[in-house]
């Protein structure tokens, strides 16, 4: 770091600089030492893989929300005050009596040259914002990227996840309407059913009773000041640990723990990212451009009478809807010494997402647990190569998305001629039964797909050509794999389950901790009993002294292997 | 080439877990293969695929450029006019343009990357993320040394336990104003009543007419608020106390009514008029989806259905109580008003609703 | 009973119906050319076609007198707007039983339907068909029918009249399509799950309001492209498969190698 101030300014060592370019940067090293970062990072390296780019979508359309966010802040007025609507359009809307948010939307819609644009833009960026967070999250899972160093920024991103929902909540309310004011009120409803303090915090997020008139410039404060501002510096901690961690890599010839094989920040890297933002920026817009989404004069201004068909929220929090929808309500509502207890309203929006967000923080420390691992990860698992964590991974996803479908009931039932009563019964009992279908089914694919590339490894392709030998045996040549191929099969971990030490110590007494042990045991013995070893270069030759036909293989041995290209097949492989 | 340097020598000391793997003594691992041969692209072979690629990009960047002159050009030439059609126009022309100058910029970008940058790939090294040893003890040195510097280790009781209790005791100045203030006057009992109240007439939503029971034929559905001044309804008290009022009133043939929620000796519907609390009893959307064959309300929410022919009673659903009735009757007029307020509070479960 | 009976309908509402005949009758006599379906006389000789008709294609299920039979509705004192609609919409005769009599092509032409019409009006009186001056949507107020619409239609119909979905099967219908005359009727004579909007709850005008409302909405969506009005579920369908399928499929086109 100092090094950089001290031939600045001997002069003498380094001469002065003659371009505009050379002013500019020797000026501004000499006061930020700028000089350092640029050579510690203009030839950083970076993987490439196109779901490494999942993140990206989420950090850019990030960006896009930000920048349309500041249009909207210019135009949107976030009070409660009543007042009658004097614009001409829409016609729907004239006299009518409204809040001054609602209004201000209108108004920046109809009357702002592209401020619809930039209202669409926006909430089609929150749309997609929370789509690629989840999809991102599904690649660092299934690929286990969140082991250690790691778990930490895991946790980071699972923060940033529930800052997003809290952004779109409260950015979707903002406008006022019935649709978002229903929305406030089922979220009014569920905050009442909180055992003792349920009233009072109720009281605390509207100022009073529903509605009130402070909810909305208070979702303001939170929408455009907190919550922004919280996502911005946990995108900066994100990305700080992703720089420090160097970025995983998928494994490939040549990719290990201790190296990190990709193009260099300047110029590839770079490039591409930018060009990746104007990409994410550009569709985003086109989307605001031709789709209408949220057009709020179709739901009218907030009044607590309506209510229309088809009330749902995003698509992020359907999950919420669709549990609340699920619960069976008989049964569950209970009363305790004259107090009342809402399961039917506890279970499906309070326990049901606890679940699931339970999930996702402990997991990566459980199965570090599991697997007696305290090793860095930098090389991806092959999602087929851990079955547990995949079809873990895939119980949870089936679940979600049932419940985001449950939350869609009415819809499926209109479109697809169902009953409502008959669909709501069938995904009661799916519920319950799809994730474990959905675990057994994935680790079943899982460990079948681990066994075919085993044979692969051992036997090669098919290649179709079938050879007559001399004692008439008919076989078919069977071509071996190239080393880049093989490589991705061979070269991961199939841990066994833990071993623990005996419950008697030495003196035959029995040891503390024994049964914690023995339950990380057994959990460990769920993650691992199953599995399948990666072939050793000691079954691959045991395998090839059984056949006759070793020379035409061996003789055919270099032609695939030129043309097979490690790095290409493990990228396909991958996609899931 | 010089970046493909095989660091396979290396990595074959990756540490193995503890009691994994079939023990082969010699090699159970294979040889990692090295990073595969660099293939070179049809644009570093052909200086003419090179020359036309960046033409392309070129003509992208121009295509960008006249997307935002475009943009900027509909700003100024289409102004949306209010109509859904202008504005729909002037959104979909902006935002056009928009997105070529955007999307030109971004494919350019891209294709520049892909074909005519150097696409070698580079191996760098990796160190742990752990700190050495040495840089460890340093650093615990010198916390130790912060430590003794500032004598909080060991005496000075009083003094940590003064300074933790100001540290403790600060955050109370922002707190309690803020909590204090943050719920109104923190009143939670105002959600066990209503506006309704004895003789208080049924009105329609939204216009607030009164409504006679002559007026209400069977299978008729009613979204009834209830009776106050026009002003009052333009008020923003009026939105609070309507969240809580309103009520959906229908007529069924009297024989098919099999119940209501009359207690003993009272007469809470008139003659197959039943109004029942509009607010569901499970989150608190308004019950607005009236069958009238069937005389079941649907939850449009999360699909709690009541049976209004009988008290309201949950039928489907995540709801478990019934609507709330409102007791009613008519006047000397005709109209039909309110008997008293709801015999319950209305609307979602909560935990002190019973007391 | 008879109390019940009087307050049902309106007590002018024959008297309506009959000078509304007159003067459509008297229209039609002047212009040489019906323009409407229910511009028809309510002669005796359409009242006998009406009861032929109805003998061969209704009486099977709502009796030979139209008293009703067991689950099937009387249409005695239905009135001839229950009729137009039910029939000109297709939905009567009905084809199969099912949670709710379906909208199909109409088994019969505007005649045969007026003349059913004319022939259940004379059994008992009941809403007339509406004029034509009182279903246009032109002299409506938007504004107003949206009011009314959101507190009265739209937790059912959805809020630009989209359609959605009602209990066991049954589901409230897209009004994208469905004719101004349709739409009053089906408010005057409450087919079906839905509730009758009678004059007194909504006032004619009113009622016009409500159609103003909706043809409004047959001009599209000022944002774009409307993707079925159905709001977030649908927006959110299409942020996954249009929105992020684009974002992914540029992703994979950036991680690919060049060649």
């Amino acid at each position: 770091m100092s090094t950089a101030h001290d031939t600045a300014t001997d002069g003498a060592a380094a001469p002065e600089p003659t371009t505009g370019m050379g002013k500019a940067a020797d000026y501004l090293d000499q006061r930020t030492s700028i000089g350092a970062a640029v050579k510690e990072f203009a030839r950083k390296v970076f993987p490439d893989h196109w779901s490494f780019m999942l993140g990206e979508i989420a950090l850019f359309s990030f960006v896009a929300l930000i920048i349309s966010g500041i249009f909207l802040t210019m135009f949107f007025e976030p009070s409660m005050e009543l007042t009658e609507y004097h614009g001409e359009h829409p016609a729907t809307a004239t006299g009518q009596l409204m809040s001054v948010a609602y209004a201000s939307t209108l108004e920046m819609s109809f009357e702002v040259r592209g401020g619809l644009l930039m209202r669409q833009l926006h909430h089609w960026s929150a749309l997609i914002f929370m789509a690629a967070i989840v999809v991102h999250m599904m690649r660092v899972f299934f690929t286990g990227a969140f082991r250690k160093p790691r778990e930490l920024n895991w946790l980071v991103g699972f923060t940033l996840l529930i800052l997003g929902l809290a952004a779109g909540f409260s950015g979707y309310s903002l406008p006022d309407d019935v649709l978002s004011g229903n929305g406030l009120r089922i979220t009014d409803g569920v905050v009442k059913s909180i055992p003792v303090i349920g009233s009072f915090m109720s009281y605390m997020i509207f100022g009073g009773e529903f509605p009130g008139e402070h909810i909305i410039p208070r979702l303001f404060t939170i929408h455009i000041l907190i919550v922004p501002a919280l996502i911005v510096a946990l995108i900066a901690l994100h990305l700080f640990l992703m720089v420090l961690h160097k970025h995983t890599q998928y494994p490939g010839g040549g990719r290990t723990d201790k190296n990190v094989v990709g193009y260099p920040a300047l110029p590839v890297y770079v490039a591409k990212m930018t060009g990746n933002f104007f990409i994410i920026f550009g569709v985003l817009t086109l989307m605001g451009a031709t789709m209408a989404i949220n057009n709020v004069w179709n739901y009218g201004p907030y009044d607590p009478s309506p209510v229309s068909a088809g009330a749902q929220p995003d698509w992020y929090m359907l999950f919420l809807e669709g549990s609340l929808r699920l619960m069976p309500g008989p049964g569950f509502e209970w009363e305790i010494f004259g107090y009342t207890l809402s399961m039917n309203v506890l279970i499906p929006a309070v326990i049901v997402p606890g679940i699931l967000f339970t999930f996702l923080i402990v997991y990566p420390f459980v199965e570090a647990r599991v697997t007696g691992d305290k090793r860095e990860h930098h090389v991806l698992d092959r999602p087929r190569n851990v079955p547990v964590r995949t079809a873990l991974g895939v119980a949870f996803l089936s679940d979600f998305i049932l419940l985001a479908a449950a939350g869609s009931n009415d819809l499926i039932a209109t479109h697809f001629g169902m009953s409502i009563n008959q669909i709501t019964w069938a995904y009661r009992i799916l519920f319950f039964v799809l994730p474990v279908v959905a675990f057994v089914v994935t680790k079943r694919i899982c460990l079948g797909l681990q066994r075919k590339d085993r044979e692969l490894v051992l036997h090669g392709h098919e290649s179709g050509r079938v050879v007559r030998y001399a004692n008439g045996e008919y076989i078919e040549v069977h071509t071996p794999l190239g080393d880049q191929e093989r490589w991705l099969r061979v070269n991961y971990d199939a841990p066994a389950p833990l071993e623990i030490e005996p419950k008697m110590d030495a003196r035959g007494v029995k040891r503390k901790g024994y049964g914690a042990d023995k339950r990380w045991q057994s959990l460990s013995r769920f993650f691992y009993e199953d599995r399948v070893e990666p072939v050793t270069p000691a079954e691959l030759a045991a395998a090839h002294s059984h056949g006759d036909h070793d020379a035409i293989e061996g003789g055919r041995h270099a032609a695939p292997a030129a043309v097979g290209s490690g790095r290409t097949d493990g990228t396909d492989s991958q996609e899931h | 080439m010089s970046d493909m340097n095989h660091p396979h020598d290396a990595s074959t000391e990756v540490t193995q877990p503890s009691g994994a793997g079939t023990e082969v003594v010699q090699s159970d691992k294979f040889a990692d293969p090295g990073v595969p041969a660099h293939k070179r692209r049809l644009t570093d072979i052909d200086p003419r695929s090179a020359k036309r690629n960046e033409r392309i990009v070129t003509l992208l960047f121009v295509l960008s450029c006249l997307g935002a002159v475009g943009m900027i050009v509909a700003y100024v030439a289409v102004p949306p006019e209010g109509t859904t059609e202008s504005v729909r126009t002037s959104t979909l022309l902006l935002g056009v343009g928009m997105a070529v100058s955007l999307l030109g910029i971004g494919i350019a970008g891209i294709h520049w990357a892909k074909a005519l940058m150097g696409d070698a790939e580079m191996v760098q090294d990796r160190h742990p993320i752990r700190s050495s040893d040495e840089v460890r003890a340093d650093a615990v040195r010198d916390l130790n040394e912060g430590l003794e510097d500032s004598g909080v280790v060991g005496r000075r009781g009083v003094l940590k336990g003064a300074a933790l209790s100001a540290l403790a005791l600060f955050p109370l100045t922002i707190a309690v104003p803020l909590i204090g203030s943050v719920g109104g006057d923190w009143n939670v009992s105002k959600f066990k009543h209503t506006m309704w109240k004895k003789g208080t007439r049924l009105a329609i939503d939204p216009s607030g007419r009164p409504i006679k029971a002559s007026d209400v034929n069977i299978g008729s559905a009613f979204h009834v608020i209830p009776e106050t001044t026009e002003e009052y309804r333009e008020s923003h008290e009026w939105i609070t106390e309507k969240s809580k009022a309103v009520v959906l009133m229908v007529r069924v043939r009297p024989e098919d009514l099999k119940s209501d929620q009359s207690p003993e000796g009272e007469q809470w519907s008139y003659d197959g008029i039943v109004a029942y609390s509009k607010i569901c009893t499970h989150v608190g959307c308004p019950v607005a989806l009236y069958e009238q064959q069937t005389h079941h309300l649907l939850c449009p929410c999360h699909q709690s259905t009541f049976d209004v022919a009988d008290s309201a009673k949950v039928v489907f659903g995540p709801a478990k109580r019934p609507l709330p009735q409102l007791p009613i009757t008519v006047d000397d007029e005709g109209y039909l008003v309110a008997q008293d307020d709801f015999a319950e509070p209305i609307g979602p479960s909560f935990w002190e609703r019973l007391k | 009973m008879k109390a019940l009976a009087a307050r049902r309908h309106h007590r002018l509402a024959p008297v309506v119906l009959l000078l509304m005949a007159l003067l459509v009758t008297g229209g039609i006599y002047a212009a040489l050319a019906p323009t409407e379906a229910q511009a028809e006389t309510v002669s005796t000789e359409d009242i006998e076609t009406g009861k032929k008709l109805f003998q061969a294609n209704c009486a099977t299920c709502h009796g030979p007198n139209a008293e009703g039979t067991e689950g099937v509705p009387s249409l005695v004192g239905v009135g001839a707007a229950a009729v137009d609609f039910q029939v000109s919409t297709g939905r009567m005769p009905m084809q199969a039983n099912g949670p709710q009599a379906m909208a199909k092509p109409p088994q019969f032409g505007p005649e045969q339907t007026a003349a059913l019409a004319a022939y259940i009006s004379s059994l008992g009186p009941g809403p007339a068909i509406p004029t034509d001056e009182q279903v246009d949507a032109e002299l409506g107020d938007p504004a107003n029918g949206m009011a009314l619409f959101r507190t009265n239609c739209a937790m059912c119909h959805n809020a630009v009249g989209a359609g959605g979905a009602l209990s066991e099967g049954k589901f409230a219908p897209s009004l994208f399509d469905t004719s101004e005359r349709n739409i009053y009727q089906a408010m005057q004579t409450g087919p079906q799950s839905m509730p009758v909007f009678n004059d007194a709850n909504i006032t004619p005008d009113e009622k016009r309001d409500i159609i103003a409302f909706l043809v409004e909405q047959r001009e599209g969506s000022a944002g774009g492209a409307s993707l079925g009005s159905l709001g977030p579920v649908s927006e959110g369908v299409w942020a996954w498969v249009v929105g992020l399928g684009l974002l992914i499929g540029a992703a994979v086109w950036i991680g690919a190698k060049s060649s």
